[in-house]
């Protein structure tokens, strides 16, 4: 077997484990929530009570001083934030993703020794390679944050880019059209999926705090149930989900910065000017500037929480768009990546 | 900083039209514009007075960053003074409950106070904090469980304050003014810089004067007679395609070998690709396009040789069909015009389009005219097309290399002799480009600078037990960033304080400061 079909192959078993591990995420979040319904009480952990507490004075929103209460009753989300707490159904499936994931990045590290080159050079090439920059920013995400809860969603989205990649954007292995061929334009790519991959860990954060937060004021307004346990609890939840965001984005900002210069200097020596407003390199500067807003807002008084997460959304939106909908949509320079 | 947020949100919003809409003075498409209008004829006039058509250089647009930019202005460099106050105030004092913040840790130490303290600041200097030990400090009132007040305890104390992470402001500071720089070098293009672009078949020489160019766009001050002189000859360019597999006839490589002299008279031999331009005192030159330019020979009905040589033809598709015209104003007794059709790759099954983008099976197909060329009214005519208004088509043949056609009624002949390539020159004088690029290196070293560097307090207090020996230990960190600070510095801190505590006369770590010593005896 040839290394081109070798990749091919590992592909297709990459994705066989993901779906494993999709379904055994599900299997997992249905039994949390009939344990919740059931009334499965689960302890909150000191840690997460030491990080809640992280600044105090600058940032009202952070669980107050006094740490949450010794017992909080919780719904279904928080037992899936909580390492100490994780089920066995989690943990496996944590482990198959994490192996899917080797699987993905062998495929693609095959792809690049076939094709004697960086393994991105066409749509298909990008979904792979971002198929598994999502993948490893979630395994190595999952290692510092409680949030194996997300995994589901990262699961089904990784299964949803490698799925379109080998059925809609297939495409052997072929040597590069000359424009493309620039040291630059690896570092520029790479970069740009290094962040992607980020990015979109980020975003399945911001969601499900988004969703968390409408949930715990949702239960707050109930009467009937101690408020304080409630309020420190349902804190504590999209705290750490919204922590993980921030902190995520701010990992990937200036790498994403990085992408957008490294292609300003490719497209400097191949076109003559380093910023010509062509779609691709306008929805760049659409995404750096929705996650500059995204940084300015959680500095902002009043702007932090919920809509500083609309922020995160609509940069990964345009993101998204630029990888998607420009290649598919919109004619212009870049557009000769190949679908 | 909300301003920030909204004008932020709305410069991205702002953005997105021009990404849609067909823009002029973007390269993709010269046409593209044009074509929009003619298919939307109503809603087009009003799109353009919006300046919808040149968004990136449309008043609005301008004024969304130019707001941002003052904006910030306003709000960093207030910011910039209060940091250098900053930095060379001392750090504030504790608040009376350490507690309430991170990296909260307590300890009791059989150690003198002095000898607590001296180590304290000492530690945290190693670690880089700015420190000041306050061995008097005002002694604080507490809250107490239930929200009274709390006299300070007469107890005798000492605090270390220490400070660290000025960097994040600084790289903070940068980030945000190389912004402004930035701006600097894109109006440097936009203003002083000019793009051009020439077509060059293989043997031709092209000197850099504003004539010589197909298409010559200069910016506002640009200096159009001041262009840097140099001549370029286009030797040979090699061309290569995929000859098999699912993508036959995509480019593999273009290299142009050229010949440049300079001002000086001195020459030299380059090559001119892809990503590899030809960089002349700061005018580059870009291969950006190649096609064919077939050789001909015309001669006209008294047998004189009326012209000779490649005419450059623009290729329509990826395999590189294309056309072009041949115009011979001094043939006699009539003007002769030619429009041809070229296939590098013409199968006799393959009709009008060129199966293959390299030179398998060459054939010019080529329609004869006579009559007036229609060159001598004034009017600038395209070298790509004829007006026909006063020719008449005379003949038509399909011609393969060394074949001739001959014209009716002794109009004369044409040969095809062979074929040469030609390439598509973008030529590009940016002064503001190193400017750009210094603030785009500062604009990212600030902002990974920013990110990464968390500035913090770190509190000490030393409390002398009133009843018995020893001290009481606190120390807590303030995070003066989003982000919660690292716990490594108050994990060494109480490490070697704890060290102290065994036996009263400790070994000092031999960086203590010895002044910090003083100052408390
Ligand atoms: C021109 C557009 C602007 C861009 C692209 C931009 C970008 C950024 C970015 C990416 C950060 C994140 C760095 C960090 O969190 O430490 C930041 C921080 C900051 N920006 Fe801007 N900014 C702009 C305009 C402004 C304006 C108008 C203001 C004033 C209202 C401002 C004030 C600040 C401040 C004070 C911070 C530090 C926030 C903090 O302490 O966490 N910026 N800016």
């Amino acid at each position: 077997m040839n290394l081109a079909a070798l990749s091919d192959n590992l592909v297709a078993l990459a994705i066989g484990i993901y779906a494993v591990a999709f379904t055994v995420y599900a299997a997992d979040l249905a039994k949390a929530r009939t344990g919740a319904r059931f009334g499965a009480r689960t302890r909150s952990t000191t840690p997460a009570a030491v990080t809640g507490s992280a600044n105090p004075v600058d940032s009202p929103v952070t669980v107050g001083p006094d740490g949450p209460p010794e017992d909080v009753t919780t719904p279904d989300v928080n037992s899936l934030l909580d390492r100490s707490d994780l089920s066995r159904t989690a943990l496996i499936a944590g482990r198959l993703f994490t192996i899917a994931c080797s699987v993905n990045i062998a495929a693609v590290v095959a792809r690049g020794v076939a094709a004697g080159r960086a393994p991105w050079g066409n749509m298909y090439e990008f979904s792979m390679v971002g198929a598994a920059a999502i993948a490893t920013a979630f395994v190595i995400g999952s290692r510092r944050h409680r949030i194996e809860g997300l995994g589901i969603g990262v699961a089904g989205l990784v299964l949803v880019c490698l799925g379109l990649a080998v059925t809609v954007l297939y495409t052997p292995v072929d040597a590069l059209i000359p424009v493309l061929n620039s040291y630059w334009m690896v570092i520029h790519v790479a970069a740009a999926i290094v962040a992607g991959g980020v990015f979109t860990i980020a975003a399945l954060a911001s969601g499900a705090f988004l969703i968390q937060r409408r949930r715990e004021r949702a239960n707050d307004s109930t009467p009937g149930i101690d408020a304080t346990s409630r309020g420190a609890g349902a804190g504590l939840r999209s705290e750490t989900l919204e922590r993980v965001s921030y902190g995520l984005i701010v990992f990937a900002f200036p790498i994403w910065t990085f992408a957008v210069i490294a292609g300003a200097v490719w497209a400097e020596a191949a076109w003559g000017r380093y910023w010509g407003w062509d779609p691709k390199e306008t929805w760049a500067f659409i995404t750096w500037v929705f996650y500059a807003a995204y940084l300015h807002a959680q500095s902002t008084a009043g702007w932090r929480g919920t809509r500083a997460a609309w922020f995160s959304l609509l940069g990964y939106a345009a993101f998204l768009f630029n990888f998607v909908g420009v290649n598919m949509w919109i004619s212009g320079l870049h557009s000769y990546a190949g679908v | 900083m909300r301003t920030a947020v909204v004008l932020l949100a709305l410069l991205a919003l702002a953005a997105i039209p021009g990404s849609v809409l067909p823009q002029r003075n973007v390269a993709t498409d010269p046409a593209a514009v044009p074509q929009f209008m003619a298919e939307h004829p109503r809603l087009s006039p009003w799109l353009d007075r919006l300046g919808l058509f040149e968004v990136y250089a449309s008043p609005w647009f301008a004024a969304t960053y130019g707001l941002l930019l003052v904006s910030m202005t306003g709000c960093v460099l207030p910011r910039c003074a209060r940091l250098w106050r900053e930095a060379r105030a001392e750090p504030p004092k504790a608040p009376p409950r350490l507690d309430r913040f991170e990296h909260h840790r307590e300890t009791s130490l059989d150690a003198p106070a002095d000898v607590v303290v001296a180590q304290a600041a000492a530690t945290l200097r190693g670690r880089g904090y700015r420190v000041v030990v306050d061995s008097e400090p005002d002694v604080p009132h507490t809250t107490g469980e239930t929200g009274e007040t709390v006299p300070g305890q007469a107890q005798a104390r000492a605090e270390v304050r220490a400070e660290k992470g000025y960097a994040r402001e600084i790289g903070n500071l940068a980030f945000h003014l190389s912004l402004l720089v930035l701006l600097v070098g894109v109006a440097g293009g936009k203003l002083f810089g000019f793009e051009g672009r020439v077509a060059l078949a293989e043997g031709d020489t092209f000197t850099n004067v504003a004539s010589s160019y197909d298409a010559f766009t200069p910016a506002s001050l640009a200096d159009v007679d001041g262009l840097t002189p140099f001549s370029m000859t286009l030797e040979e360019l090699e061309t290569a395609f995929a000859p098999t597999g699912p993508r036959t006839g995509e480019p593999r490589k273009f290299d142009a070998q050229v010949t440049y002299r300079t001002e000086g008279g001195s020459e030299a031999s380059t090559s001119i690709a892809p990503n590899q331009p030809l960089d002349v005192n700061g005018t580059k030159l870009f291969l950006s396009g190649h096609g064919y330019a077939p050789r001909v020979t015309v001669r006209d009905g008294k047998g004189e040789t009326v012209f000779s040589g490649p005419v450059i033809f623009l290729p329509s598709d990826g395999a590189l069909t294309s056309d072009g015209v041949i115009k011979v104003p001094n043939a006699k007794p009539t003007q002769l015009g030619f429009e041809g059709l070229f296939l590098p790759t013409g199968t006799p099954m393959g009709g009008d389009v060129s199966q293959f983008p390299g030179l398998l099976a060459p054939r010019l197909d080529l329609v004869a005219y006579s009559g007036d060329l229609s060159m001598d009214t004034g009017v600038p005519q395209s070298v790509y097309s004829l007006d026909k208004t006063s020719l008449t088509e005379i003949e038509s043949q399909s011609l393969r290399i060394g074949e001739t056609m001959r014209l009716p009624d002794g109009a004369g002949s044409v040969t095809f002799d062979g074929v040469a390539r030609f390439g598509n020159f973008q030529v590009a004088y940016d002064p503001g480009k190193e400017i750009a690029l210094a603030a785009a290196v500062l604009l990212l070293i600030g902002l990974t600078v920013s990110l990464t560097v968390r500035r913090r307090r770190v509190w000490v207090r030393v409390t002398q037990y009133p009843d018995r020996e020893g001290v009481q230990v606190e120390t807590a960190t303030r995070s003066l960033t989003r982000r919660s600070a690292p716990s490594e510095d108050t994990d060494k801190l109480m490490q070697t304080l704890n060290r102290l505590a065994p036996d009263l006369a400790p070994d000092l770590d031999p960086d203590l400061d010895p002044e910090a010593v003083r100052s408390l005896s």
